[in-house]
């Protein structure tokens, strides 16, 4: 996990498009000058950015079962819990559930756990839309190589 | 069984907190409901749940912005209870 880039899921476990499912996974770093100020004394992983690591798992989801050619952008949050807290050095097993693919949006259902115990959930809300420009789909091909994106689970044809 | 049109009412009214009795055959959906792209999103999801369909609001969204089709073609609810008809239609075809 690179927090100060955004980058909250360190790699794709597992991706079943006939299930429509997804698992990933992602440390906690040990340090980061999150935790300095969120909380000086006692460092916690914000909830805002454990949203966002759902909503990343939620979104490789989604690349794949539009099979990469559809970006999603996260757009709407729903009943979201954030269970207990989540600090430095602790390794989140991340799922997600597509429950619809409509067009131009998906819904999907997500949490996280911590050592078998879930920390937060939520279902989220997409908007889908064409990747914008050639250089934000090669950055997007090269996020994929590092999460170790499963091409082969992808659709052909 | 309700009709397509009471069943959208319902959802729309539902989704969007707007009382039932405002929401008529001839009420845009934008223009007299008040209703913005992101709500119309949880609106799509109950309508596409409701009926076993897929809304293809992508093309929809297309036409309109290439002038090809004008919103009330798809957000007029009288106009878009006759296209859910028709997604139910050529889904059982």
């Amino acid at each position: 996990m690179r927090i100060e880039y955004f980058q909250l899921i360190d790699r794709i476990v597992d991706l079943n498009l006939a299930d429509k499912t997804i698992r990933t996974e992602a440390r906690v770093p040990d340090a980061s000058t999150i935790f300095e100020g969120h909380f000086p004394g006692l460092p916690l992983m914000p909830g805002v950015l454990l949203i966002e690591a759902m909503a990343q798992t939620s979104g490789w989801l989604i690349i794949g079962a539009t099979n990469f050619t559809r970006m999603p952008f996260f757009a709407a949050l729903k009943q979201a819990k954030l269970r207990s807290f989540v600090t430095p050095g602790q390794t989140l097993s991340l799922s997600a559930q597509l429950l619809h693919e409509g067009s131009g949006y998906a819904i999907t259902k997500a949490d996280i756990r911590c050592d078998g115990k879930v920390t937060c959930n939520a279902e989220l809300t997409f908007r889908l839309v064409e990747f914008p420009n050639p250089e934000f789909r090669a950055n997007m091909d090269r996020m994929a190589a590092l999460l170790e994106f499963p091409l082969g689970a992808l659709a052909h044809g | 069984m309700p009709s397509t049109f009471d069943t959208v009412a319902n959802i729309i009214s539902e989704t969007c907190d707007i009382p039932r009795e405002t929401i008529k055959p001839e009420s845009h959906a934008i223009n007299d409901l008040g209703i913005d792209s992101l709500d119309f999103l949880d609106i799509a999801f109950a309508i596409d749940k409701a009926f076993g369909i897929k809304m293809p609001l992508e093309q929809w969204t297309q036409e309109v912005n290439d002038g090809k089709a004008t919103t009330e073609q798809y957000f007029q609810l009288n106009n878009l209870c006759t296209r859910i008809d028709e997604l139910v239609a050529a889904k059982g075809a």
